[in-house]
């Protein structure tokens, strides 16, 4: 039998194929949105997927590190990696900076993290180029996205650092690059003040008559030497022995170290649910215009496209073809448009994906979903037209 | 059927094309492409170790010079950057009444000094007179026996024989406390000298001065510093060292000195010293790390970079330490398979400064092991080996 639905198409194959691409380009734009949305998540999930942690472990009350500021002191870990079930502790500090670099500005998280060992918790999982860190001090490694190269040297706050290794996707929760420094110059990054504000410092204490006393001499030295100590950090990522339960030593911490511990579970409804969530609703509401406007567009398109075979169809109507045969023409049109349709829009997605600046992330199961989606609004698009083929005259196909 | 058209050919050509370009994307981008990875083979290398640590320059010796009393400060004779010499005079606390107490005490010390001759004078008169009354006491005792003067008058000259021979007694006596009362004049007056001597404050060196810590009129209280000297040949680097990387440490290192004031010129030096007492809060040893030839207009308290080189290890199986990775607590590496990665346990020794580390066990020379990754590999991986994840 004849394809009567591929026959109309051939027939006006050039306005058919535009119409299609038109389409596409609209559901690549509702495909990428669903990605940036992924990529947040996925922003996220890899920040507690790289730092390699089993326990977060951070100031009493706080949701810190990532989605709150948390200060500890930088001792804390001793008393944790005695605990049982604790297999390796390490201090970690994270700090968000604008870094000007060859002339532009970037914003990058800073994350200081122990070195004396490879593969310390918070260091990255895997490089890109270059090696781990390996001296104490003033030895970097950057994600690519910071625009950084291996051996280059890049001036943050009071130091230079030497760029020794490049990462891939080590990003913090709102997909800032990082860049990963030995912990001790972090806390410096993070807590010591520029000079200005030390000069000055030192000056209000000296005129607090506290602190400068006639007879006693060395207390302001003191009192100014205490005040420029970084004793801080902000969060201790544990590590623990295989099979050991996170819930029970996390619980174990709050009660006795008077410290707030989240585990993994924890730490994503933190980073996932909560810190995102309203940027998550907003792009779920940008999501469900966008699928409403391609519906209707959709709907529209093919409505259009069977009115104008108003004649034909009134001949084919009064050549005794069934409802049935007219019917499934438009149907199989209007599906042909979503296949074209949903084709385009993920090799479009996948084409101008990688150019934004966030990390857009297309997951195949997004695609099927969105391919039924796609195919489900043509199909209940079509109903409008099929609606509006029946009831076409047969008469119309004489000129009434 | 008949023959398909040219046109639906040319559609189905395109239709094709279409799909395998879709096809394309999803296999190369996005969660179902393999991952793409470097290899390297673990090989013999030698391996050349450093520690690094930061320093503050110090003086070795640093004199803090001051007074042992609370005193104000009368004169400060030197400055900032002045060269003395050991004896000099540096700064002099203002005496009070130190002064007039020692006039006072001279006055005293000449007076006694007189008195221990008035006293010597009355005790030759004494001798003199006791000798007198001893020979007449005889003459009259010899004159009684002969009975030419009666019993009372030879009894008398008894008497006054043995009351000169106690004035005698007296006299040397009173001499004797003179004397000590003129020392002790004589010794406080030269206590006073000392204290008066140590109101001036002298340097015990040779050396610079490097601060001027108190202002003519001031008042300091006692061991707080007037003046700091310090021998600038015993500039030297007060060197910290994380706890965690710093086995080796040891006397005689050599080291490379990076000063922040010219951070590109290498300095050479060696470690002096090694305290055995860390630094238990900031978790770092210290040493200290002397220059070959000092450089001039060496500031105190510059920041300093160094790099000490410890004895390389010859012949290590060595891997890049980038390949190092972690599944769990297990330390381990990728290890390419029939195109997926496959985790290796192994134990890593110490790494060298060019980015290798030492595989104690787990590897042979000739394996390869994944050294970058573009994402993070699971096991059972599907990897792509290319040359470079970067553009150089």
């Amino acid at each position: 039998m004849i394809n009567l639905a591929g026959r109309d198409i051939l027939h006006g194959w050039g306005k058919f194929l535009f119409t299609g691409v038109g389409l596409g380009l609209l559901i690549g734009a509702t495909l990428t949105m669903a990605g940036v949305f992924r990529g947040m998540v996925d922003d996220g999930q890899v920040l507690i997927d790289n730092s390699g942690a089993d326990l977060w472990v951070v100031q009493q009350g706080t949701l810190g590190p990532y989605a709150e500021p948390s200060s500890i002191r930088d001792d804390v870990w001793r008393g944790i990696s005695g605990m049982p079930g604790v297999a390796e502790t390490g201090n970690a500090a994270y700090l968000t900076i604008q870094m000007a670099h060859a002339g532009r500005e970037t914003r990058v998280m800073i994350v200081g993290i122990e070195v004396d060992r490879p593969n310390r918790p918070g260091a990255p999982p895997y490089l890109a180029a270059g090696r781990p860190i390996l001296q104490g001090h003033y030895e970097a490694i950057a994600d690519e996205k910071t625009g950084l190269k291996l051996g280059e040297r890049v001036r943050i706050r009071r130091h230079d650092y030497t760029v020794v290794g490049l990462a891939r996707r080590m990003v913090s929760s709102s997909g800032d690059p990082m860049i990963f420094v030995p912990l001790k110059d972090a806390q410096e990054i993070q807590f010591l003040r520029d000079n200005d504000a030390l000069v000055n410092e030192r000056a209000r204490t000296a005129a607090n008559p506290a602190f400068n006393r006639p007879g006693v001499p060395g207390l302001l030295e003191a009192a100014q030497g205490a005040a420029t100590q970084s004793r801080n950090v902000n969060t201790v990522l544990v590590r623990l022995t295989p099979g050991a339960d996170p819930e029970a030593v996390a619980s174990e911490i709050r009660r006795w170290k008077r410290l707030t511990a989240y585990t993994r579970a924890q730490m994503e409804d933190i980073l996932i649910a909560k810190l995102i969530a309203t940027s998550a609703k907003q792009i779920g509401m940008f999501l469900v215009i966008l699928a409403i406007v391609t519906a209707a567009i959709v709907a529209f398109i093919i409505y259009t496209m069977t009115l104008a075979k108003v004649r034909e169809i009134a001949v084919l109507k009064l050549i005794g073809a069934r409802n049935r045969i007219i019917a499934g023409m438009i149907l199989q049109q209007a599906l042909g448009l979503g296949f074209i349709g949903f084709l385009v829009g993920r090799v479009s997605a996948g084409l101008w994906g990688p150019a934004f600046p966030k990390y857009v992330l297309l997951l195949p199961a997004d695609a099927i979903a969105g391919f039924v989606i796609v195919m489900a609004i043509c199909a209940l698009a079509s109903l409008f037209a099929i609606r509006a083929a029946l009831a076409i005259d047969p008469a119309e196909a004489i000129g009434g | 059927m008949k023959k398909p058209s040219s046109r639906t050919l040319a559609f189905a050509a395109i239709g094709l094309v279409f799909l395998a370009a879709f096809g394309w994307i999803m296999a190369t981008q996005g969660p179902l492409a393999p991952v793409k990875v470097t290899v390297a083979q673990a090989a013999e290398a030698k391996l050349e170790r450093t520690l690094f640590g930061i320093g503050t320059v110090e003086a070795r010796r640093s004199h803090a010079i001051g007074p042992t009393l609370a005193g104000r400060v009368a004169r400060v004779l030197v400055d900032q950057g002045d060269t003395v010499t050991a004896g000099q005079l540096l700064a002099e606390m203002d005496p009070v009444d130190l002064d007039a107490r020692q006039a006072a005490s001279s006055a005293t010390a000449s007076r006694a000094e007189q008195l221990v001759a008035s006293a010597r004078a009355t005790l030759a008169e004494t001798d003199s007179r006791a000798r007198l009354a001893q020979n007449s006491a005889e003459r009259y005792a010899d004159l009684r026996r002969k009975n030419f003067v009666s019993q009372e008058a030879a009894d008398a000259k008894a008497h006054e024989a043995a009351a000169a021979r106690a004035a005698q007694d007296a006299a040397t006596a009173a001499l004797a406390a003179a004397g000590d009362e003129a020392r002790r004049t004589r010794s406080d007056l030269s206590g006073l000298g000392k204290s008066r001597e140590h109101l001036r404050l002298v340097s015990p060196v040779d050396g610079i001065v490097a601060a001027r810590l108190a202002e003519p009129g001031s008042t300091v209280v006692a061991g707080q510093a007037v003046v700091q000297v310090i021998d600038p040949a015993t500039l030297w680097l007060r060197l910290r060292v994380d706890q965690g990387r710093s086995s080796g440490l040891a006397v005689g290192l050599p080291a490379e000195i990076a000063l922040r004031s010219r951070p590109g010129k290498k300095l050479k030096g060696r470690v002096e010293r090694v305290d055995l007492v860390g630094d238990a809060v900031t978790e770092e040893r210290i040493a200290n790390v002397v220059f070959e030839t000092p450089p001039a207009g060496l500031a105190i308290g510059e920041l300093a970079e160094v790099t000490l080189r410890l004895p390389p290890i010859e012949k290590a199986l060595a891997i890049p330490a980038a390949a190092l990775a972690r599944q769990g607590v297990q330390e381990g590496v990728w290890r390419p398979h029939e195109g997926r990665a496959r985790f290796a346990p192994v134990v890593a020794g110490a790494a060298s400064s060019d980015g290798l580390i030492e595989i104690r066990q787990g590897l042979a020379a000739g394996d390869a092991v994944v050294v970058y990754s573009g994402r993070a590999l699971a096991a059972d991986a599907r990897i792509k080996v290319v040359e470079a994840l970067t553009k150089p």
